[in-house]
């Protein structure tokens, strides 16, 4: 008991790193800009992919910083040449636009590296055990990818709140018109921030390709989740998003690792669910991946604005 | 004027009645005559059921789009949920008619769109309130989570949904009503034709209700609304549930024409469909999801024949279309007509035409630069064949010709660019 609750909070917990960094891009860019990425997915999915490609020439580690550089640069130019056109006919038509991109970089990747996933992997040294707990290994890779993205928040951080730049973003996130007035290039200002919020999607594609699979399906499987993030934490909150991601990540690993059906637990609870039947057969394992949306349900009744978002207007 | 790919196309003068019903007598003449046209031809039948059962879809996720301002990525929820209330209820009718008794031994398959309907609208009014408080990306988001969660939800419970494999029925079963045996799809042709005719002027009729113009309120202003007295959240709230329900008759169409249903037509692809075909044809225009309908089907259907890169092409077409004509291909065909009753339509042809020419030229150079690099990186030893020409990967003849014809078509275009600025 005590080994499935160590070993589903250290995944658990790596999961949500994970989920924040892309959701943190995610935010970041909503709320400057208000638009709410739909192709955030997709960049993440095209850094494990760039990553993949890149490692067979440079290696792991050149590939970690080429990848999310060269996505970061793929994103400024979608900003510069797509959003930023699309932007005058408002936020629909930009939700639109992202939709569509989505769409066709999914296709792309499907031309270019096929339907089936390929063997992206980490360095056989990071495979090598870390530590080793009640008989189960955890690998080297795991333990650097939560030092990769704890090192990331820690330079998100500084960024925002000890430089310059940083503090034109904030400034702009709430009176960009002013930020604009006071001889700032408000536009460029947005390409870097979007650029800089596909970046940390690739970099969350880099480590995350080798931990879940580099698959086309990858996107379409993590879009949603991160969306979900967004708006549990509230919109455009980044501590929120980074609460909502350990939070979803922590229930999703608890529910795939507890051998449980649902009858079990609300027999526990005192309800009488018979154990063969439709609904009390279904075990904890494969409610996992709704749970993130039941929770995006319940928060919506209970509390609408998300767990730190602003009052609603 | 800020140009809100939403906002209607503005009319000069109001249309006679006379006028609004030549475009229904067009309608019921064209869907009358199109089996004289594709007589014994059943793949066109076909396609023909499909782009029925997409129009119906296509235009009842505008209701919530275009004309309630609502950005919904779970529609096909209830395209699903509808299909799958009238699997059940064919099934039904299968084992009523069998033991010949009871209520459902009396309900034609006709019947099963309404059926469809009736569960699309119940699913929006159980499921809809918590969802209608606020329009926007919220909306956007929250709607993406209900069709993720229906979607998972339908693989769990295999009794009602069949899990992976889905359910099937038989459309040949009950009372056969007006001859039609709905043995070929040119029998459920008639079927979809009718459903088809009779949910466009449904949904056409409610837009001209009370509730319709007030979606249109709520689109473009909620704050006003509430200061009136509607709260946005009841108007939003019944638009969800109508759109439901027609999404719901769709569904019905699919379940008689497809004979079976699986639970991966509840999920975003199909969602992202009908944003798709509804986006391609125009928001805006009553009619523009009915010709996103048509292209986005035969788009999808036809190019498949020819190039493996089908579903690119699609995606990058609505991309060209949410950037460079925010009004869609309906947007399009109302400026032409709106210029042609006001008797503009000689002055600003050569414009329009022009600029067609360049955009038909930037196309095909980008079609052929697909084409190539396709073929580049999946081996060279096939032949890109675009439009009948053969072209080499390994030559510079190919890429030559891209450069041509995107070189043109960006000159065509600056020209008329030109041309316009000295018109107006």
């Amino acid at each position: 008991m005590l080994e499935l609750v160590i070993f589903s909070t250290l995944n658990g917990v790596l999961y949500g790193l994970l989920l924040f960094m892309l959701s943190s891009g995610l935010t970041l860019i909503f709320s400057m800009m208000g638009v709410l990425n739909f192709a955030h997915a997709s960049f993440y999915m095209l850094g494990a992919y760039f990553a993949y490609t890149l490692g067979m020439y440079t290696g792991f580690w050149p590939a970690l910083i080429l990848a999310p550089l060269l996505v970061g640069a793929l994103g400024s130019l979608v900003e510069r040449f797509g959003l930023r056109r699309v932007h005058a006919n408002g936020h629909v038509a930009e939700l639109l636009f992202t939709f569509g991109l989505a769409y066709v970089i999914d296709e792309l990747v499907q031309m270019v590296w096929g339907t089936v996933a390929v063997a992206y992997r980490e360095p056989s040294y990071m495979r090598e055990p870390l530590f080793t707990l009640f008989g189960t290994d955890y690998s080297i890779f795991r333990g650097v990818v939560i030092l990769i993205s704890i090192l990331m928040f820690i330079a998100l951080w500084y960024l925002l709140k000890k430089t310059r730049v940083g503090m034109m973003i904030r400034a702009a996130l709430t009176h960009g018109e002013m930020v604009g007035h006071l001889g700032h290039n408000v536009p460029r200002l947005f390409m870097g921030v979007f650029g800089f919020g596909c970046a940390l999607a690739a970099l969350a594609g880099v480590i995350g390709g080798p931990l879940l699979a580099t698959e086309p399906g990858m996107a379409a499987t993590l879009g949603p989740i991160v969306f979900v993030v967004v708006v549990v934490g509230g919109m455009g909150s980044l501590q929120g998003a980074f609460y909502a991601s350990l939070l979803i990540g922590l229930l999703q690993t608890f529910f795939v690792a507890i051998d449980a059906s649902l009858a079990d637990v609300f027999n526990a609870l005192g309800a009488n669910l018979d154990p063969y039947g439709e609904v009390g057969r279904i075990s904890l394992a494969t409610l996992a991946p709704m749970t993130p949306f039941i929770l995006l349900v319940l928060i919506l009744i209970f509390r609408p604005r998300g767990l730190m978002g602003e009052l609603e207007p | 004027m800020s140009q809100d790919i939403i906002a209607p196309m503005q009319r000069t003068k109001s249309r006679t009645s006379l006028r609004g019903l030549v475009a229904w007598v067009v309608f019921a003449a064209v869907l009358l005559l199109l089996p004289v046209f594709f007589q014994g031809n059943s793949t066109a039948f076909t396609l023909l059921n499909v782009i029925g059962i997409n129009i119906v879809f296509a235009l009842s996720y505008n209701m919530l789009l275009g004309q309630g301002g609502m950005l919904s990525f779970g529609h096909a929820v209830f395209f699903g949920l509808g299909s799958y209330a009238a699997m059940h209820a064919m099934i039904a009718i299968d084992e009523a008619s069998y033991a010949g008794e009871g209520f459902w031994a009396h309900v034609p398959v006709l019947g099963m769109p309404l059926v469809g309907m009736i569960a699309g609208g119940l699913v929006a009014l159980v499921l809809g309130w918590p969802f209608c408080r606020r329009a926007g990306t919220a909306f956007a988001m929250i709607t993406l989570g209900l069709g993720e969660m229906v979607a998972a939800a339908g693989q769990m419970f295999p009794s009602l949904f069949g899990g992976e494999a889905g359910i099937y029925g038989n459309r040949m079963v009950g009372p056969q009503w007006f001859g039609l045996e709905l043995a070929q799809s040119s029998d459920v042709y008639w079927f979809i034709a009718f459903w088809t005719f009779a949910g466009v002027f449904a949904m056409w009729a409610f837009t001209r209700t009370p509730l319709g113009r007030m979606s249109n309120a709520v689109r473009d202003n909620p704050d006003r609304l509430q200061f009136i007295g509607y709260p946005p959240r009841n108007v939003r709230f019944m638009i969800f549930i109508a759109a439901g329900s027609f999404g719901g008759l769709a569904g019905g169409m699919a379940a008689v024409n497809y004979e079976i249903i699986t639970p991966e037509a509840l999920g975003l692809i199909p969602s992202g469909l009908a944003l798709l075909m509804a986006a391609v044809g125009g928001l805006g225009v009553f009619y523009g999801p009915i010709v996103g309908a048509v292209v986005v089907t035969l788009m999808n259907s036809m190019l498949s024949d020819y190039t493996d890169a089908s579903i690119l092409y699609v995606g990058l077409v609505f991309l060209a279309i949410v950037m460079f004509a925010p009004r869609g291909l309906g947007g399009g065909i109302e400026q032409v007509r709106v210029a042609w009753r006001d008797g503009d339509l000689g002055r600003r042809l050569p414009g329009w035409l022009s600029g067609a020419v360049a955009v038909g030229l930037i196309i095909v150079g980008l079609v052929v630069l697909i084409e190539l690099a396709f073929q580049a990186t999946h081996g060279s030893d096939e032949f890109a064949h675009v439009f009948g020409v053969d072209f080499d990967a390994a030559g510079p003849w190919g890429w030559l010709t891209v450069v041509v014809l995107l070189v043109a078509g960006g000159l065509i275009k600056r020209a008329t660019n030109k041309l316009r600025e000295d018109q107006a």
